[in-house]
């Protein structure tokens, strides 16, 4: 089997619009969330989130463009070009044929969606502009990132909810293992801070409207937040052999389905997940030093996710560092695992843990080292992200200093 | 402004060129203009004069609208806005 490293990563979410200012941030315990700033938010009963602010589409796009590219696509060409820029690759001939895209959406163009359902349904408008079809669909981004950077080899769109990028990034890592292809950009995005996707989740019941806290006593749920997480994946060889810097390895992959309810989460399968990714990676539980949570803030995921990661990780998890960065730039669902990958990265790579920040009081049903408030130095050589979807779909990433 | 001119801004913008130099009997294809810009341009002309334009996007050539030229462009949307209006 091939090893697989990473050679490239970009970002733009609510911490920063790129990787430098959202590890900096991260790393100061920065909070992204505020007032959100959308249409008709006064008719919401959650006013927050995780935005992407001081963002102009006009200043990164010429109008042909923005006719084309949705919200969660920007972010994405946005990240992809950091990405690529930092890998130091450029696409032709068989290269080309062999590096594809793999990005995970939950919902893909949601905010052209909710604009024109709005222009059909509240204006009682009759024609729509010819794009609204290419520009919604989940793998627009995929499909423009393809275009742009030439890539011709396997490429798709992964939608699983909140496990999307972490799945993307999955099989990303599988193709290269298995000798599929030799470079992939992946990683994921989402853009559902709109009307319809904030009331969507309002509905749910399990938003909070002041904080995102995480594994605090005080927790009272979720904070939803926006951007994209993009990364280079290259077969190690490949990229020993063209002298690139390596940034981390990825080490190791699994996911399980907990088969049971459509929301509420279960131990067993995150356990699974989490064990599988160890065993996959060869690494012992006690390799491990610190896991970026899927950590939600809300009450069912906070404490199964560390009832199940004390299950997997027995005495040892008392020695593990577990923080959740969604404290900081939100969760943005469908491309929440590429955004917390880059925590991972600044803990293997830079020593830095993230923490959780918010953090008011203990919960006994999370007794974990949640590094409370502020970031700490610690080198650790072995790390996992975890993400846990609606549906009960699990993806586990390990990832090792390089 | 007169239908015409309308027209030709509206096919210029799409083309990304000054009105001038969108003369009557260039072709879509002349002007720069691909199947996405065409129905864009279509998608704009039908805003701008509330008409709606019977175009197939399947078969450009078995449609009712003649896109022969930027002129033959014009009189059908000449024809159009004064039988929808």
């Amino acid at each position: 089997m091939k090893r697989v490293v990473i050679t490239g990563s970009g970002t733009i979410n609510a911490l920063g619009h790129d990787v430098p200012t959202t590890l900096k941030a991260m790393a100061e315990g920065h909070c992204g969330i505020g007032p959100l700033d959308i249409r008709d938010v006064d008719r919401l009963a959650v006013k927050i989130g995780g935005q992407v602010t001081g963002y102009d589409e006009h200043s990164h796009f010429n109008r042909q463009q923005i006719s084309l590219y949705d919200r969660f696509t920007q972010f994405t060409l946005l990240a992809a070009e950091q990405a690529i820029l930092e890998a130091g690759l450029t696409f032709s001939g068989v290269l080309a044929d062999r590096s594809g895209v793999v990005l995970g959406t939950s919902g893909g163009g949601l905010n052209t969606q909710d604009e024109n359902y709005r222009a059909v349904y509240e204006e009682g408008k009759n024609r729509v502009h010819p794009f609204i079809v290419p520009k919604l669909m989940n793998n627009a981004a995929a499909s423009h990132v393809s275009m742009q950077y030439n890539l011709r080899g396997p490429s798709f769109t992964v939608a699983t909810a909140c496990a999307s990028s972490n799945h993307a990034m999955g099989q990303a890592f599988a193709m290269i293992r298995s000798g599929m292809a030799d470079v992939m950009v992946t990683g994921g995005s989402e853009s559902m801070l709109c009307f319809g996707g904030v009331k969507a989740w309002e509905g749910l019941r399990v938003m909070s409207k002041d904080a995102c806290r995480p594994f605090s006593a005080t927790r009272n749920g979720m904070v939803q937040g926006e951007g994209a997480g993009v990364f280079v994946f290259e077969e190690r060889d490949h990229a020993i052999k063209r002298g690139a810097t390596i940034i981390a390895e990825v080490a190791g992959f699994a996911m399980s389905s907990d088969a049971s309810d459509i929301v509420t989460p279960s131990k067993q399968g995150a356990a699974r997940a989490i064990a599988g990714a160890l065993k996959d990676a060869q690494l012992n539980a006690s390799d491990v030093g610190y896991i970026n949570a899927h950590g939600t803030g809300t009450a069912a995921n906070d404490k199964t996710e560390c009832a199940a990661v004390a299950d997997v990780f027995g005495t040892h998890a008392d020695n593990l560092m577990m923080s959740s960065t969604k404290s900081m730039h939100g969760h943005l669902i469908g491309g929440t695992g590429a955004v917390e990958l880059l925590a991972c990265i600044m803990a293997v790579r830079d020593g830095v843990i993230a923490p959780t920040i918010g953090f008011e009081e203990p919960d006994p049903e999370c007794a974990m080292d949640v590094v409370p408030n502020e970031a700490r130095n610690v080198k650790v050589d072995a790390v996992l992200s975890n993400a846990f979807a609606f549906g009960g779909l699990n993806a586990v990433i390990a990832l090792k200093s390089a | 402004m007169s239908i015409e001119s309308q027209v030709v801004e509206i096919i210029a913008e799409q083309a990304l060129l000054e009105p001038s130099d969108v003369s009557r009997d260039k072709t879509l294809e002349d002007l720069g203009i691909d199947s996405l810009g065409l129905v864009e341009s279509i998608f704009a002309i039908e805003e701008a004069f509330d008409i709606t334009i019977p175009f197939n996007a399947n078969d450009p050539n078995e449609s009712e609208f003649d896109i022969t030229n930027v002129g033959t462009i014009i009189r059908a949307i000449e024809t159009l806005v004064k039988d929808q209006s």
